[in-house]
Parts: structure tokens; C-alpha cells; sequence
């Protein structure tokens, strides 16, 4: 039976007898440049980051509050001066400062923002991420094609294209990742797999061909080529040279964004990282320092290197949360949450870089920015440019049409050609 | 190679018992052990109902040309009531104790029992909390899901008639720790504010089966409900607002309406969408709601109840999804089970338990999961579409994790359990829950497994934890205590699959132990509990 002869493979792989192992190729990761396809990477700022205290600042005004301006690699583009090292690497980037939602609570607001549609009673979206994977599937990757690195309130769930879309989550990057080492020795390991087919023969009678939609086994399965998998080293940073973890900081963030370009180096399609506390409703400057001190190093590390490895093609990188803060500050120095005119950055795989959309009032008072951009046109250029047809309906599991993404692609972002 | 601690070592009381139990059997206190009720219902009209549920299965069978499966074995049975009223397999004990029972209507006696008990309540309140109160956990001043569990725990223990249950949910006033049921509308809360949409989605999702959240934004896809009708009901709620004495309904708030193309403020008056003269004139808006939703011609509220509970027992609704049925019928001809159930559920006072021993007194119920025509062709699906073999459905997280522990325990845990065990329910459900895939309050979709979920039994720290071999896990008891290796691998067998073991179960296992001499064999029992949990068999409602 051919599971079982991929049983044997698997755990000859485990012993190391690699030569009994099929070319699982490891090809994707030798790939580079426009030829490879195509990755993304969400850092995901949990909360709602200040607009002000990251990619629009207004030094001098009112609302700026202390946070100082520094001029970037995009010319005429000033960043808050929290952010040196990004600046340095703003010209491989876009800046939207204009995002509109809106949902203005967090559960909402991560919703709206991670699927771009708003919460629905009746059914779940899938995240981004999950849409591009359930799209461009690989089945070279035997790890999971979704990551997402860092504890999150709301995950990225796969919604109505399944669970199986979910994705694959680890609290702390850089460390073993969850349940993918086996308990016992490889003989007991072995034992126990045999004793699994013996008892699971028993159970097929008269229920083969339903036991085998269960996907029982295949995940079984599966789940044993991911635990004997040389690509499992992605998430293993022991073999990286102290001066680069060292360059993202010593922090689960950046050792997560450096496990975020090992994985899309292997072939992993979608990746997500998560820093939380941006919810600054009482000293908001402090939390934005403290912030910038681990976004700071570890995204701009990540851009450099995906440069810098030829992957910058091939790899979109979108830094965005839920929401962006009120430009008003409030009596704890504070900032509440502000769904309207709020920033993100986006780069790479082929979209345009140094362009800028939209611009905030500098006194507060409008409340609107000009030149809006909802979350759906945003997700639409992102969807294009990983190869995805974002306009296609699938039908939900009541049969309901629903669109990938309901947006239309910004042309001035969108990947050319 | 781990040594195996004796149980004496740890000064715990040792109750030997006759036979086999006698040698595995632990406790600090006499088992506790319910009565057995003498007979199963006795009324005729039961037997009446019953018969008309299964005449309508069979009639259903002869016209499509299907043979039904076997009728699955009282073991088999025992495990379903099991998982569908206590959300756990049941203990080596209760298997024990079962099948010492020789009397007659053994099952429908069982069931009566089961229904008894306070893991019934507790079960049943945790899958409906998730219906009726969302899968989120809202912000904790206004909402207490503890409260709220418990208080709908204890209705379900007392049998509480369902049309009272639905009025004081819809309509009930007053704190939320005070008056449970109010958590109902609290769990709506958003920011201080009552959302009234919300809530009249849930309403006529939970208590209707009926989806018009959809109307909310555009006129309903499928049905005839329009956007105007589900504006009506969401103004029902707009009565209801938080104030220091808990939930109040104030009859002179408005209730506006934002249209989505002109952004014009319109007032909507609280209405119902058919059926007027149900609408009664008295009492708030939420009271009135109330008895329109419950009132006895109101065949949807009868028939929603009827197949969330036939897709609790079976793993799959009558009719899916569980919240989107179609128009009761009209004609005699075009009734089907859920009225038959429904028009006994009514007539009898909406006894919940009445309903529940109906269902699982059912043909369908008591059949066999496997049949000749699942290993080959097509006939699988027409059979299991018809009712004809039990349906295979995955275990919820909660049902995993209970199964989990009540297989490592072999002695019932409940509230009366030791207390290791009910520390590592109370720390671990949640984490595995969450791990697991929580299905929020998406109950009773089908879903394949995932890969994350096969890692999580096969190398998760749980159940590493559960099929370690401690002093007070089956598997480190078992290991020690079994006289004789048939004995150690029927028992493991019955505590994690409610079966004996075949024989070439027995032989497989046997060859591995028999080498094997006293702590030695520790490791082999260990290998056979992962082997069992992670069996599709054990994962599967079956």
C-alpha cells in the first residue's frame, strides 16, 4: 500500500538514510530573482500603531506631540525619527499614508484589516495569506506553506476555504517549533506507527473510502513529513552568523523576521510576524519608542537582506495593523483609535517602490485624507502581483459567491508588466 | 527505561475489587453511581413518535432502494451517548457497570441516566453558550460567560422547558451576575452599547434556524427575507440598554437606521417579519419578540430545535447548516423528521431531554458507522445522505481533550475527580482548544482533520502528558497493575475505543509485550495509548 511504502520513506529519511528519499527539491530555495515565485511577508503591528510615531509624522504641530521627522532614502519623504534604519531603506519601499476602514475596535478592525472585508455573521473570511496559499499552493514545501511567528489576539484564519488554510502558528520564533519533535526514540516511533496501521485496518472495514475523506491519514502523514523534513531547518536560526541575528535585535520580533526570510527562502508562501502592544491609549511616545526598538532593526534588516539575496523580487513585504491613532492626544498622552488616514509600508515582489499615496491633515481637523485607499484595493495589488486572480468568485460552503478580494488594483503600485 | 512507582508509594488508597476492575481500580471514595431508572419512558405517545420517526427513515430507504447498515453494538452506542451528552468516551467504570447491567432497555435506561448527570448539563451548556452568545469573549464587566455557562448548565440538568428558556433569554432583564440569562444580550455589547443587528441575527439563528444577518446589508440571497423585515426585528432590541441595574428596557429609545446610499437617518419601528398575529400587544419590545419566536404555531422555532439536537447526536443536522433551514412545509406530505420531532416536542412541553432520548432512540442512531458499500463505489454517500449508516464526524477540541483525559483516567472524572485531573482540564482545555482549531461558534460543519492537529496528539505536550506512565494515569496503572498481558490491552482498548481489541489486535500487541517482564512492559502500554489516541477511530465520532 502506498502509504505505507511513504511511511517507510519518511522514516528513512528520519534516520538519515536520505538516498531512500524521493529529490523533494529544495530547488525553490536555489531560485532567485523574478524567476522565482512569488512570497509574502506580513509584519503584522497589533494594536494599531500611531501613524504619527512610525511613516507620518508631523513634528512641530499640535498633534506631532515630541516625536521628531528624518529624512529617508525616497526623497521627500521624512519617517518618524524613531526609524533611522528603516529610513535607510525606504527607497526599496512604498508608503501609503491614507488607509481607510471602518472598523474601529480591535477584533473588527484586525478582521477587516487581514481579510479586506468586514466581520460577516455568517460566515469567515480567509486572511490574505491564507488566499494566497489556498491560490498557489506548492507541494514541493512540506512544511506548512502559512507561518505565522508570535502570539496574536485575532489569528489569520483560512475561514471558509477551510482550516486546513490556517495558519501554521509558533509563539516564539527561533525556538523549537510546536510538537514537530517526536516523544520517543525512532524504534518506539516506528512501533507506534505500526500499531497505528494495525489498529486503523480494524477501523477501515466497511468504512474505507469514508475513513479516507476524514483526511485521517493523509494528515498523519503529512504531519511525518514535516517532522523528518530538511526544510524544517527554515525555522532553526543556529546556523545564521551572530552579526546577523545580532542586525534584526535580540527580540522574538526580529528573530521572527529572520525566520520569516529563511522560510520564503525555502519556498514558503506566506509568512506572517507579529508585534504586539501598539495599543497606546496612556503614553503613546514611550510605547512607540519602545516599539521602534524592535521594528526598527529587524525590518530594515529584512528588506536589506531580501535585497541583498535577490529575493526582493520575489518577496512583498507589507507592514500594517488595524488601525492608526488619533491625531488628537489625549489627557494620559495617549491616543485612541483612529480608522481613518492611517499608514502602511509595502515593497517587493515587483510592485513599485518610492511611490507615495495620500497625505493626512496636519492639524488634525479633517479627518479624511486626501487620496483615500480602502484595504480591498491594497489586498487586490498585493493579490495581482503574487499571481493571484482577485477578482475570482469562489462559492462559500453555503453556496454563497463571494469574491477573493472585493478591491480594484492601485495602478500606481502595481507590479508592471 | 522509566521506573514504574507503585501506587502504594504514594499512600494512596487501594479499593481492590473483584475481577479485573479489582486491579486497576483506584479511588479514595465509594464510586458514585446513580440510579438506574427502572424503565425507559413509558408514555405511549413516545413510542407513537418514535415509531413515526422511523417509519419516516425507512419509508425514505425503501424509496431509494438502500440497505441500511447493521445495527451497531450496544458498546458502539454507549460511546456515541457518551460523547453527545457528556462530551467524553466513557470510563472503563461506567463500561464496567453497563455491562453488568442485564435488565431490559438497557441503552434507553442508560440514556435516561446520562441525561442525569451534571456533565450533561455542563456539556451542553458549553455548545449552546457558543450559539447563543458567540464564540468571543467580549468585554468581562458587561459579560460573564462563567455565569452564563452555569446558569444555562443547570436549565439543561433541570430540564427546563426550551420556550421558557428562549423567553427569559430574548426578553430577561437585570444584572448579569444576578440573572444569568441577560448575558445573552450583554454578549452583544460593544463598547457600552447594545448591538441590536447582532442580536437579532443570533436570535433567529439560534432559536429560528433561519439566516437573515444576510438582510442586514442587502435583501437575503435565498429566502424572502428582505432587509426592511430584519431592520423590524433588530429594532425589537433597541429597547434593551445597560444600566447600573443590569439590563433595562426603556421604551423611549429609537432605533435608527443609517441607509447605506444616501447616509440618511430613517427611525425603524420594532416588527416581525410574518405572521402578525402571533405579535402579541403587550409587554416590552423583547417580551413581545419573545412570544412571537416561541409561540406554538411558530413551526421554525420547533424545527430549529429539532435538528440542532439530531446534529448534536448524529454529528451532522437533519438539514445543513444547522441555522439555515428552509420554509417549514406546508403540506402533510412534506413533513419530515424535524416535524415529527418538532410536533412531539411541543406537545409535550418542549422537554429537552423528551426530544434528546427521542433522537438517540432513533433507527439512524442506532446503526452501524460502516457498511459494505463504503469500501467500494459511490452507494457510501446515498447511504449517508439518507440516514442510512451513522454518519462519521470529527470530535470538537472539547470532546478531543475529554476523551483524552477520561481514557487516561479510567475512573469517571467529574467533579468528583481526583484532583490532578481536573487541574489539567481546567489549565489545558483552553490552550487545547485553541491549538486544536477551535470551531468558535461554527458548530456542526464538516471538517476534514489538519496537520496541526496531527502534530498536536502525536507530539503535543498533552498528550505526551496523557499517555505518560504515572502513578495516576490508566497506561502507568495498567502497566502495573494488569494480571496478564490480554488483560493490559483489552483494557486500554476499552478505555480509549469502547471496544475489545480484535484478534489480530490482540496477537500484534501481544507479540510486543510477551518478551517483557514487569516495568519492562511500561513502555509497550505507553506505545499503545499514543497509538490509540491517535487512531482515527478514537478522533471520529462513529
Amino acid at each position: 500500500m502506498n502509504l505505507h511504502r511513504r511511511h517507510f520513506l519518511q522514516l528513512a529519511a528520519g534516520l538519515g538514510l536520505s538516498f531512500a528519499v524521493p529529490g523533494l527539491g529544495l530547488r525553490a530555495a536555489e531560485r532567485r530573482g523574478a524567476e522565482r515565485q512569488k512570497s509574502l511577508i506580513t509584519l503584522w503591528m497589533a494594536g494599531g500603531p500611531s501613524q504619527l510615531e512610525t511613516w507620518d509624522p508631523h513634528p512641530g504641530t499640535e498633534i506631532g506631540g515630541p516625536t521628531g521627522a528624518i529624512s529617508t532614502t525616497l526623497p521627500g519623504v521624512q519617517i518618524a525619527d524613531l526609524y533611522p534604519r528603516v529610513a535607510e531603506q525606504m527607497a526599496h519601499l512604498s508608503l501609503i499614508r491614507s488607509l481607510v476602514s471602518k472598523e474601529g475596535d480591535h477584533e473588527r478592525g484586525t478582521y477587516m484589516v487581514k481579510t479586506g472585508y468586514r466581520p460577516d455573521p455568517t460566515l469567515i473570511h480567509p486572511s490574505l495569506g491564507a488566499i494566497a496559499v489556498h491560490e498557489r499552493p506548492d507541494d514541493r514545501i512540506e512544511i506548512p506553506q502559512y507561518v505565522s511567528l508570535g502570539n496574536s489576539e485575532f489569528p489569520s484564519r483560512g475561514g471558509f476555504l477551510g482550516d486546513r488554510f490556517d495558519p501554521y502558528r509558533i509563539a516564539a520564533a527561533g525556538q523549537d517549533a510546536q510538537n514537530l519533535k517526536k516523544s520517543v526514540d525512532e524504534e518506539r516511533q516506528q512501533r507506534r506507527l505500526a500499531n497505528l496501521d494495525v489498529v486503523g485496518k480494524s477501523f477501515a472495514q466497511g468504512r474505507r473510502r469514508k475513513v479516507d475523506a476524514t483526511l485521517h491519514q493523509h494528515t498523519i502523514e503529512a504531519a511525518l513529513r514535516m517532522m523528518t523534513s530538511e526544510q524544517l531547518d527554515a525555522f532553526d536560526l543556529s546556523a545564521e552568523p551572530e552579526a546577523v541575528k545580532l542586525a534584526y535585535g535580540d527580540s522574538d520580533f526580529g528573530r521572527g523576521c529572520l525566520v520569516a526570510r529563511r522560510l520564503v527562502e525555502t519556498g514558503v508562501r506566506s509568512v506572517e510576524v507579529n508585534l504586539n502592544g501598539f495599543d497606546s491609549h496612556a503614553e503613546n511616545f514611550l510605547a512607540h519608542r519602545n516599539r521602534a526598538k524592535d521594528l526598527d532593526p529587524a525590518l530594515a534588516s529584512l528588506v536589506q537582506e531580501l535585497v541583498q539575496r535577490d529575493l526582493w523580487q520575489s518577496t512583498i513585504v507589507l507592514v500594517i495593523g488595524e488601525f492608526g491613532r488619533t491625531p488628537k492626544i489625549n489627557p494620559l498622552d495617549g491616543r485612541d483609535h483612529w480608522p481613518t488616514g492611517f499608514s502602511c509600508l509595502v515593497g517587493g515582489g515587483g510592485l513599485k517602490s518610492g511611490v507615495l499615496i495620500g497625505e493626512t491633515d496636519p492639524t488634525g481637523q479633517r479627518k479624511d485624507p486626501s487620496d483615500p485607499i480602502e484595504v480591498p484595493a491594497l489586498y487586490a495589488t498585493i493579490l495581482q502581483a503574487l499571481g493571484v486572480d482577485y477578482a475570482k468568485e469562489l462559492l462559500t460552503p453555503v453556496g454563497r459567491p463571494m469574491k477573493l478580494c472585493a478591491g480594484n488594483v492601485i495602478p500606481r503600485l502595481a507590479a508592471s508588466g | 527505561m522509566p521506573t514504574l512507582p507503585r501506587p502504594k508509594q504514594f499512600g494512596l488508597p487501594l479499593l481492590v475489587v473483584l475481577g479485573v476492575l479489582g486491579l486497576v481500580g483506584w479511588s479514595g471514595r465509594p464510586p458514585k453511581t446513580l440510579p438506574l431508572p427502572e424503565q425507559p419512558i413509558a408514555d405511549d405517545s413516545f413510542a407513537t413518535s418514535l415509531a413515526a420517526v422511523d417509519r419516516a427513515l425507512t419509508d425514505r430507504w425503501e424509496r431509494e432502494g438502500l440497505i441500511p447498515a447493521q445495527p451497531a453494538d450496544d458498546l458502539t452506542v454507549l460511546r456515541r451517548l457518551s460523547l453527545t451528552l457528556h462530551g467524553t468516551v466513557p470510563s472503563l467504570e461506567t463500561i464496567r457497570q453497563f455491562e453488568a447491567d442485564d435488565q431490559p432497555h438497557r441503552i434507553d435506561r442508560w440514556t435516561g441516566r446520562m441525561l442525569q448527570d451534571p456533565r450533561f448539563g455542563d456539556y451542553f451548556a458549553e455548545r449552546f453558550s457558543r450559539v447563543l452568545a458567540g464564540a468571543e469573549n467580549g468585554q468581562f464587566v458587561l459579560f460573564r460567560r462563567d455565569r452564563f455557562n452555569a446558569w444555562l448548565s443547570k436549565q439543561f440538568l433541570e430540564n427546563r422547558p426550551w420556550d421558557e428558556m428562549t423567553r427569559e433569554l430574548i426578553a430577561g432583564r437585570g444584572l448579569w451576575t444576578d440573572t444569568p440569562a441577560t448575558n445573552f444580550t450583554t454578549s452583544a455589547a460593544d463598547e457600552g452599547n447594545l448591538d441590536s443587528n447582532k442580536l437579532a441575527g443570533r436570535t433567529v439563528r439560534a432559536f429560528l434556524g433561519q439566516r437573515i444577518d444576510c438582510a442586514q446589508c442587502h435583501n437575503h440571497p435565498f429566502a424572502e427575507w428582505k432587509q426592511q423585515q430584519f431592520e423590524g426585528l433588530a429594532a425589537c432590541f433597541s429597547s434593551a440598554q445597560v444600566t447600573v441595574r443590569g439590563i433595562q428596557d426603556n421604551p423611549n429609545k429609537k432605533f435608527e437606521v443609517e441607509d447605506r446610499m444616501t447616509l440618511a437617518k430613517r427611525e425603524v419601528s420594532p416588527a416581525v417579519p410574518f405572521a402578525q398575529e402571533w405579535w402579541p400587544a403587550e409587554g416590552t419590545s423583547r417580551e413581545r419578540l419573545a412570544a412571537w419566536v416561541t409561540h406554538p404555531d411558530n413551526k421554525r422555532f420547533e424545527r430549529a430545535i429539532a435538528n440542532r439536537i439530531w446534529g448534536l447526536a448524529l454529528g451532522r443536522p437533519w438539514i445543513s447548516p444547522v441555522d439555515d433551514l428552509p420554509d417549514p412545509p406546508e403540506t402533510a406530505e412534506e413533513q419530515d423528521v424535524l416535524d415529527i420531532l418538532g410536533r412531539d416536542f411541543r406537545e409535550h412541553g418542549y422537554d429537552l431531554h423528551r426530544l434528546i432520548r427521542l433522537v438517540t432512540a432513533s433507527r439512524t442512531f442506532r446503526l452501524s458507522s460502516s457498511h459494505p458499500a463504503w469500501d467500494e463505489g459511490e452507494a457510501g454517500e446515498t447511504l449517508e445522505s439518507n440516514w442510512a449508516v451513522f454518519p462519521l464526524s470529527r470530535l470538537r477540541p472539547e470532546q478531543m481533550i475529554g476523551s483524552m483525559l477520561q481514557a487516561s483516567a479510567i475512573k469517571t472524572t467529574d467533579q468528583n475527580s481526583h484532583l490532578f485531573l481536573r487541574i489539567i482540564r481546567y489549565a489545558r482545555e483552553r490552550d487545547f482548544v485553541r491549538d486544536y482549531g477551535d470551531l468558535g461558534d461554527e458548530e456542526l460543519k464538516e471538517r476534514s482533520g489538519t496537520v496541526p492537529q496531527a502534530l498536536l496528539r502525536m507530539n503535543g505536550e498533552f498528550s505526551k502528558e496523557m499517555s505518560e506512565l504515572s502513578p495516576v494515569s490508566a497506561s502507568g496503572r495498567i502497566a502495573v497493575m494488569a494480571p496478564t498481558d490480554e488483560a493490559a490491552i483489552e483494557i486500554s482498548f476499552l478505555t480509549c475505543l469502547t471496544r475489545r481489541p480484535t484478534a489480530e489486535e490482540r496477537d500484534h500487541f501481544l507479540s510486543q509485550l510477551a518478551p517483557l517482564q514487569g516495568d519492562a512492559r511500561g513502555p509497550v502500554i505507553q506505545d499503545l495509548y499514543w497509538t490509540l489516541f491517535n487512531a482515527a477511530e478514537f478522533c471520529w465520532l462513529h
